[in-house]
């Protein structure tokens, strides 16, 4: 190995890690308010791309349709425990938000020829599209039993994630796909080629992670959402719904995943069923972080990606093997470090 | 209840099992075949009853730990030519040490820290067999031979059916034995019970330990099985997809119940058949659909029925809870107890620090054999947490503690039990779902000796009649006799703590550490406890005490200790303390 391709390894692991860095994140942010282990964060990777590739292709993409689905089914539950409760003011509101928003978003799409409009509006159809998603599958499928223990919580989680990942192949076929690049631009770094797309990724991950610092320390709903995270029996007699807290984390989860997704999508060919890979090496960064702490997530992360990067040149086909097991010595470490029995 | 039901229970039983003896002359091979796999499939999810179910940890990775008997086998049968019936200890023997050594990582850590390892480790196997030139990359391992008794060669499925039911079903009977014996009592407690246990005397770290290996080996012996059965292996069938719909089997049969396992084999099994059949065709594109239809079928019965279906097909067959008569057996040995009046717990400048909180700071006291020592104080005074770090259960920040002249402040709980020491819990630690006996044989846990083995295999009844017949001669000296075989859970409070004491002292204490017993008691209950305390100090057993009532305290302490925000307010005798001023200040307010 010459220094030019440990720059190129490099350059790689750096800008997978920083889209694990971002997961991690999102992982982080929804266990410590929800404690859910967020295994369908991937598939809003997936997702995310997807429905760009899809919408650039002049397809209609498959999760506006689920968009609908859940839009209805919420209504439904919604509208009856309205009746129930004889609160029949509440329903247009429930009806508008929950049906309303959805088709108008489908009627925007049939309507416009979204293949034809800038880059930046097609970035942002596709996440108006997906983002909802997240607050909507909180609602259907982890609310009703938000009090569960971590274990069920966990396997609600690769429910969801089978389900999605059932409907990413109904919806996206099982080709791959690719949008196009956000930049041409490239710099010479010494004999190395830095591609501008690269560049972004990079930078906006960094973007992103200052805005969510800003989000959590300067913001009423960031707060919230902390102190949800800290106590969340102290945070509800405060007034913070456990619910909302639990969508807004969500509403974040997705849209990280989604716009992680959108940002690799020029580089790496996405499949229906990539994102849960990709989520998962975001988990051994979190894992790293015991779950719990942000940076030491994201550090992680980025140590996956170029222990990813570096095992891919050394020995391709156990690629895979060699960043899984690699949670081993961390799930050793962490265990030295406890050595208290506690009730779940 | 009807005394008919156990005769149903085994007639039913009998009627399952005669059907199976019939199916393979009867069935058409397509149904034979399924039902092969739905006992390949059963036999794993039960790992996950056992898992998941019982213990309240979870796996996704089961389907590797199949792989792992599978290829075990693949490999060693053909390229070394290897009998079969070398290959299946050899297949376990790799699977227990993989189980072990990713359980040994995993299981010291939160709950949610082994099923995030078994994912990761679950994928990684999967790439490993897919990627060994060895194991034939994904083209897998063909030419495996078949299975074979003496001159007999099971060659088809018809064949093979009887000896994956007979396997099945002596898990299934083994399974049974365990979780109905002094271990399996250990296991039941895992889930909801950890710290309690812990008091008692149970390694829970080792209990889960030895749960995830068995359900490691049932998964091993349906890949050994799998393997001679197809006679060919590729990596498709133990990837994490296939260890997640394991889970779903055993989910939605019923995760707590050993035929929940057998149910939802079957279920997920048929189903899949079905959905594979008629999906692709409705949705005009081909692929693994069925996978949305379990993903939601699984949300609705977690969120509806998180017992599964097996509880629900139970509802039609009452069942009366099973209990034999009382074997008479002999008395277990009783611990030498140390000589009335000697130093039992010495504390020594002991400190308990919660972030900024001192709970406990620089406390002092000791307690003698053959004392009632009664430590009071108001609510918030730091008693409890006193309680548990003495007895381990939350470790002091600094101070020392030595009992029976021993430092035992670095203990975990249970090798403090071991010395001796048991507890009762201010707020009451049962198993609400066992009955009375078994909650107290919990107590007998470190007077027993024999092991999952023994208890998978019945050879431990002896033992076991030794250790209920203790619980029993327990539960009755706490005047709780009439309520030996209900569940714990229906007693009113007064009488759950009156199952805590019982529970503490079938391990033979030779110090007691009681929580506030008399709390919700009544005054003739009060009493008989008050007795029953008295007789305890005759014998020489010294008692810890916290209580709030005042007339049960100064009626019955030796000494008393006053602890107020977490430091001595006052010591001595039941006559001083109520005649302290500093105390009847702490206790009614001081006078403007």
């Amino acid at each position: 190995m010459d220094l030019q391709i440990a720059l190129l390894l490099g350059q790689d692991g750096i800008t997978n890690g920083a889209i694990y860095a971002l997961l991690a994140l999102a992982l982080v942010l929804v266990f410590a308010v929800t404690r859910v282990i967020f295994i369908p964060q991937g598939e809003f990777v997936a997702f995310g791309a997807l429905t760009l590739a899809g919408l650039q292709a002049g397809r209609l993409p498959g999760t506006i349709w689920l968009l609908l689905a859940l839009g209805v089914v919420i209504s439904v539950i919604e509208a009856s425990r309205a009746v129930r409760e004889r609160q029949f003011r509440r329903i247009p509101m429930i009806l508008l938000v929950n049906c309303g928003v959805p088709l108008l978003l489908a009627g925007a799409l049939f309507a416009l020829s979204p293949a034809a409009l800038p880059l930046p509006l097609q970035v942002l159809l596709a996440l108006l599209v997906v983002v909802p998603l997240g607050p909507m599958i909180y609602r259907l499928a982890y609310q009703p039993i938000a009090e569960a223990s971590v274990l069920a919580l966990l396997i609600v989680s690769v429910a969801v994630h089978v389900t999605l990942i059932g409907l990413g192949l109904l919806f996206f076929g099982a080709e791959g796909s690719r949008t196009k690049s956000f930049t041409d631009v490239s710099f010479a770094v010494g004999d190395t080629l830095l591609q501008g797309q690269t560049v972004l990724v990079v930078v906006a991950s960094l973007v992103l992670i200052v805005a969510l610092y800003f989000f959590f320390e300067r913001t009423i709903y960031g707060k919230a959402l902390r102190a949800t995270a800290m106590n969340r029996t102290g945070a509800r007699l405060m007034g913070i719904s456990g619910s909302l807290a639990g969508m807004l984390s969500f509403t974040l989860a997705a849209a990280i995943g989604a716009f992680s997704g959108i940002l690799i999508s020029p580089i790496t060919t996405i499949y229906y069923d990539s994102g849960f890979l990709i989520g998962l090496k975001g988990f051994v960064g979190a894992i790293i972080g015991g779950l719990a702490s942000y940076p030491v997530a994201a550090a992680g992360a980025i140590l996956v990606g170029l222990l990813e990067a570096f095992s891919s040149f050394w020995a391709s086909a156990f690629k895979e093997v060699i960043v899984f097991t690699s949670i081993i010595p961390v799930l050793v470490w962490r265990s030295l470090k406890t050595r208290h029995v506690e009730e779940e | 209840m009807s005394r008919s039901a156990i005769p149903q229970a085994t007639l039913l039983l009998s009627l399952f099992i005669a059907a199976l003896l019939v199916a393979p002359l009867l069935l058409p091979e397509f149904y034979l075949t399924l039902l092969n796999y739905i006992g390949l499939y059963a036999i794993v999810a039960l790992g996950l009853v056992l898992l998941t179910g019982v213990g309240g940890l979870t796996s996704f990775g089961q389907a590797a730990f199949v792989g792992l008997g599978a290829y075990t086998t693949a490999y060693l049968t053909t390229v070394h030519d290897v009998s079969p019936w070398l290959t299946l200890p050899a297949g376990l023997l790799v699977t227990a040490l993989v189980a072990l050594s990713l359980g040994l990582v995993t299981l010291r850590l939160s709950g949610h820290f082994l099923p995030l390892g078994t994912i990761a480790w679950g994928i990684a196997l999967y790439y490993l067999f897919g990627n060994l030139a060895a194991l034939g990359g994904h083209t897998g391992i063909s030419g495996i031979p078949p299975l074979q008794f003496f001159d007999l060669e099971l060659r088809s499925g018809r064949e093979f059916f009887y000896l994956i039911w007979a396997v099945l079903l002596t898990i299934i009977l083994a399974t049974r034995n365990l979780l109905d014996s002094r271990e399996g009592r250990a296991i039941r407690a895992l889930k909801g019970g950890a710290v309690m246990a812990e008091a008692m005397g149970v390694n829970t770290p080792r209990s889960k330990l030895v749960i995830f290996t068995v359900a490691a080996l049932y998964a091993g012996m349906s890949g050994w099985l799998y393997a001679h059965l197809q006679r060919f292996v590729n990596p498709t069938p133990f990837s994490l997809s296939q260890g997640i719909e394991y889970l779903f089997m055993a989910v939605v049969g019923g995760v707590s119940h050993v035929w929940g396992a057998i149910l939802g084999a079957g279920l997920i099994t048929v189903l899949k058949q079905w959905l594979q059949d008629w999906l692709p065709s409705l949705l005009g594109k081909s692929g693994n659909f069925e996978m949305i239809v379990f993903g939601l079928l699984m949300i609705l019965v977690l969120q509806r029925a998180r017992d599964g279906v097996w509880p629900m097909l139970q509802r039609f067959f009452p069942q009366a809870p099973v209990h034999g008569p009382m074997i008479k057996a002999q008395a277990l040995p009783r611990r030498p107890l140390p000589e009335a009046g000697s130093v039992l717990l010495e504390v020594t400048d002991a400190c308990k620090r919660f972030g900024g909180l001192v709970a406990n700071d620089r406390m002092s006291f000791c307690v003698r054999a053959g004392e009632v020592m009664a430590l009071i104080g108001p609510n918030g005074a730091g008693k409890s947490t006193m309680f548990d770090g003495i007895s381990g259960v939350d470790p002091l920040t600094s101070g020392a503690v030595s009992f029976r002249g021993q430092r035992i402040e670095a203990l975990p709980a249970r090798a403090i039990a071991q010395r001796g020491m048991s507890r009762t819990f201010q707020h009451v630690r049962l198993l609400p779902a066992m009955s009375v006996i078994e909650n107290v044989a919990i107590g007998t846990h470190l007077r027993g000796r024999k092991s999952f083995v023994a208890a998978a295999f019945r050879s431990d009844r002896g033992e076991e009649a030794r250790l209920l017949q203790e619980a029993a001669a327990q539960i009755e000296r706490c005047g709780l006799a009439e309520h030996m075989h209900e569940l714990a859970g229906s007693l009113p409070l007064g009488k759950q703590r009156a199952v805590e004491i019982a529970r503490a002292l079938a391990s033979d204490p030779c110090l007691l550490l009681l929580d506030e017993p008399a709390a919700g008691l009544r005054y003739l209950e009060k009493q008989a406890l008050a007795e029953l305390l008295r007789r305890l100090r005759a014998e020489g057993i010294g008692i810890l005490l916290v209580e709030h009532d005042m007339d049960f305290v100064m009626g019955l302490a030796d000494r008393v200790v006053v602890m107020e925000f977490g430091q001595k307010l006052a010591a001595g005798l039941p006559d001083e303390i109520q005649r302290n001023p500093a105390v009847i200040e702490a206790y009614l307010g001081g006078l403007e």
